[in-house]
């Protein structure tokens, strides 16, 4: 078991990566400000006036308009991302099991295109949220419905099923794209890549108000994930009901993935890498997994979105070109590992 | 005192077939009550009945003087543990913590103090006192069979419904699962236990239930259920029931013929 004091150490080094980040990520890009001018404006902020306040209005809009809630909307993306992995790991009693991977992404982001083409996006953010979280929900029932077989996640009926919803989503967005105009077509262009560019605080506030509580209920729901993992019918003997648990967490998963990506693009593998980083780290107890994963994802998207704002000058990188760039080699570590270690999982 | 399990006339069926039929059986608390039979008898459909697990065609079961239905999960799991067959845990968890989930049943119900000392009786009684910071997934058989035994005893619960705990057994651990079973037998819990090794049923349990294609063809003490005629047309095997052993237990062996000669 892992100590108290690891534990601590390991969520706080996550969480200082965060703080860090957030200021260098605000601090830095076209017109660079300086983490004092970034302290003022966030007391400025929420109401306390501090001679630290940026003297120039337009650095002060810069930071409240764009950079805030584009870090902001990075912070939280990651956040429900990484717990949506997590929580998908523990009903499918799969490490493999997340959101890009099976398809529960492009799904979603399916739902938000149609949402745009067909002018569902005039109801607001909510609209896109809808129809996001329908799209990933679909995805997410389906993928569940044809890999679990008899109480276990046949791995490569799981990932097969990955490819299908993948293909599928991804035709449906082509065909999207090819009936929508211009304007609606660069939008979903901007959705298959993933993007934190032009994130705006009604955007965020819709992200906040669907993707905390969500966070919260995968962390009420730990204790039973734990359970879940000696398998559904000894969980069930002691006394889980898992068709519950199952089916609000397939709701969960579908929340967390749809509103981030309705806002914010497909952004592959960070509910992959973070929670397993954090189980080779502190071990699988669902607590401080998903605890530590929160953390975890947000800190390594804003760092990300940092890199994609900053590493060509003048342009904006797609941020989930960067965590695949990462998560691609990365999964193919995992694949590797376990063939090595247990005959691979077929 | 109530029986701990009243089924009467109950038939179960899986995929169409009827797994078990028309049994009737009692198990009483103090009781290490054997299910034997051979390959594909419904020993372990019969067993999911009693957990709950296998969905009842006709028939009842009552567990405790209530009708099983009856049962939340919550209680059926502060009532009856289960040991199953294959044990396995998707993440790398400690024995430690597995041992732990067994009191999940009991939170906000029972103290720290309590959950503490069954975990830890739990563990000496399981003989796993070394294993306890390993990963569970890098146990070998055997140490996870008595990792997940131990999950069982920490539920702290009347009846213990067994499903070959002593499969992947070496000799000596076999032997000290089923004094597990007899001790918590002697502490006033009801045991059911499925075994295949008849001489060790014969030795351990108070009752032996035989079941075939289904049903129940015998029931009663180690010596009235296990003949040689009764082992040889449940199994069809020749066998050799010796009761004049050095410690007084009943032994069952097959008629072994030379090997040489091609039929049993």
């Amino acid at each position: 078991m892992v100590s108290a004091g690891r534990r601590t150490l390991v969520i706080a080094g996550f969480a200082v990566l965060l703080v860090v980040g957030t200021f260098v990520s605000a601090s830095v890009g076209q017109l660079d400000v300086g983490p004092r001018a970034v302290m003022g404006a966030m007391l400025h902020g929420v109401g306390i006036d501090t001679s630290w306040r940026p003297d120039d209005a337009i650095v002060e809009q810069t930071l409240l308009q764009i950079r805030f809630p584009r870090v902001m909307m990075s912070i939280l993306v990651g956040a429900t991302l990484a717990v949506a992995g997590a929580v998908m790991q523990a009903i499918f009693g799969n490490p493999l099991a997340e959101p890009g991977v099976v398809g529960v992404s492009s799904g979603a982001a399916l739902g938000a295109a149609v949402a745009i083409a067909f002018g569902v996006a005039s109801l607001g953010g909510w609209g896109i949220a809808a129809l996001a979280f329908l799209g990933g929900f679909g995805a997410t029932v389906l993928v569940y419905v044809t890999a679990r077989v008899g109480g276990r996640t046949e791995v490569v009926t799981l990932l097969l099923t990955g490819i299908a919803v993948n293909a599928f989503a991804g035709a449906g967005l082509a065909l999207v794209m090819f009936a929508a105009d211009t304007g609606s077509r660069e939008q979903i262009v901007f959705w298959q890549l993933g993007s934190m560019n032009g994130s705006r605080w009604s955007e965020v506030g819709t992200v906040a108000a669907v993707g905390l509580p969500a966070c919260a209920a995968a962390l009420a729901l730990a204790r039973r994930y734990d359970l879940l993992s000696l398998g559904e019918r000894t969980a069930a003997h002691l006394g889980l009901k898992v068709e519950q648990l199952r089916i609000g967490s397939i709701c969960l998963v579908a929340l967390l993935t749809g509103v981030g990506v309705a806002f914010a693009g497909i952004i592959m593998f960070v509910g992959l890498v973070v929670p397993h980083l954090v189980r080779m780290l502190l071990g699988p107890a669902h607590r401080v997994l998903l605890a530590a994963s929160m953390v975890g994802g947000a800190a390594l998207l804003v760092w990300a979105d940092l890199f994609a704002r900053t590493m060509m000058s003048g342009s904006d990188m797609p941020i989930g070109l960067l965590t695949s760039l990462i998560g691609g080699p990365f999964f193919f570590y995992l694949v590797r590992r376990t063939r090595s270690r247990a005959g691979g999982w077929a | 005192m109530t029986l701990a399990y009243e089924i009467c006339n109950l038939t179960c069926r899986l995929g169409g077939r009827e797994i078990v039929r028309d049994v009737d059986l009692d198990v009483r608390h103090g009781e290490v009550l054997a299910l034997v039979g051979p390959n594909g008898a419904g020993k372990s459909t019969l067993l999911g009945a009693m957990t709950g697990d296998v969905p009842i065609d006709r028939g009842s079961i009552r567990l405790g003087g209530r009708d099983l239905a009856e049962w939340s999960s919550r209680d059926l799991a502060r009532k009856r543990a289960v040991l199953m067959q294959a044990n396995q845990v998707s993440f790398p968890f400690t024995v430690r913590e597995v041992v732990e989930m067994g009191r999940n049943p009991w939170s906000g119900r029972a103290t720290a103090e309590e959950d503490e000392r069954a975990i830890a009786a739990a563990i000496e009684r399981t003989d796993i006192a070394h294993l306890l910071d390993r990963p569970f997934t890098a146990l070998s058989g055997g140490e996870k069979a008595r990792a997940s035994l131990a999950r069982v005893l920490a539920q702290e619960t009347d009846v213990v419904l067994l499903d070959e705990p002593t499969a992947a057994l070496d000799l000596r651990h076999q032997e000290e699962v089923m004094l597990v079973a007899r001790s918590l037998a002697a502490e006033g819990r009801a045991v059911v236990v499925v075994l295949h090794d008849l001489s060790l049923a014969a030795a351990r349990s108070d009752r032996i239930a035989i079941v075939e294609r289904g049903r129940i063809v015998s029931v009663g003490s180690p010596a009235e259920v296990l003949t040689a005629e009764r082992v040889e047309s449940v199994y069809g095997i020749a066998a050799h029931v010796l009761t004049d052993t050095p410690d007084g237990h009943l032994i069952v062996v097959p008629h072994r013929g030379r090997s040489d000669t091609a039929s049993l």
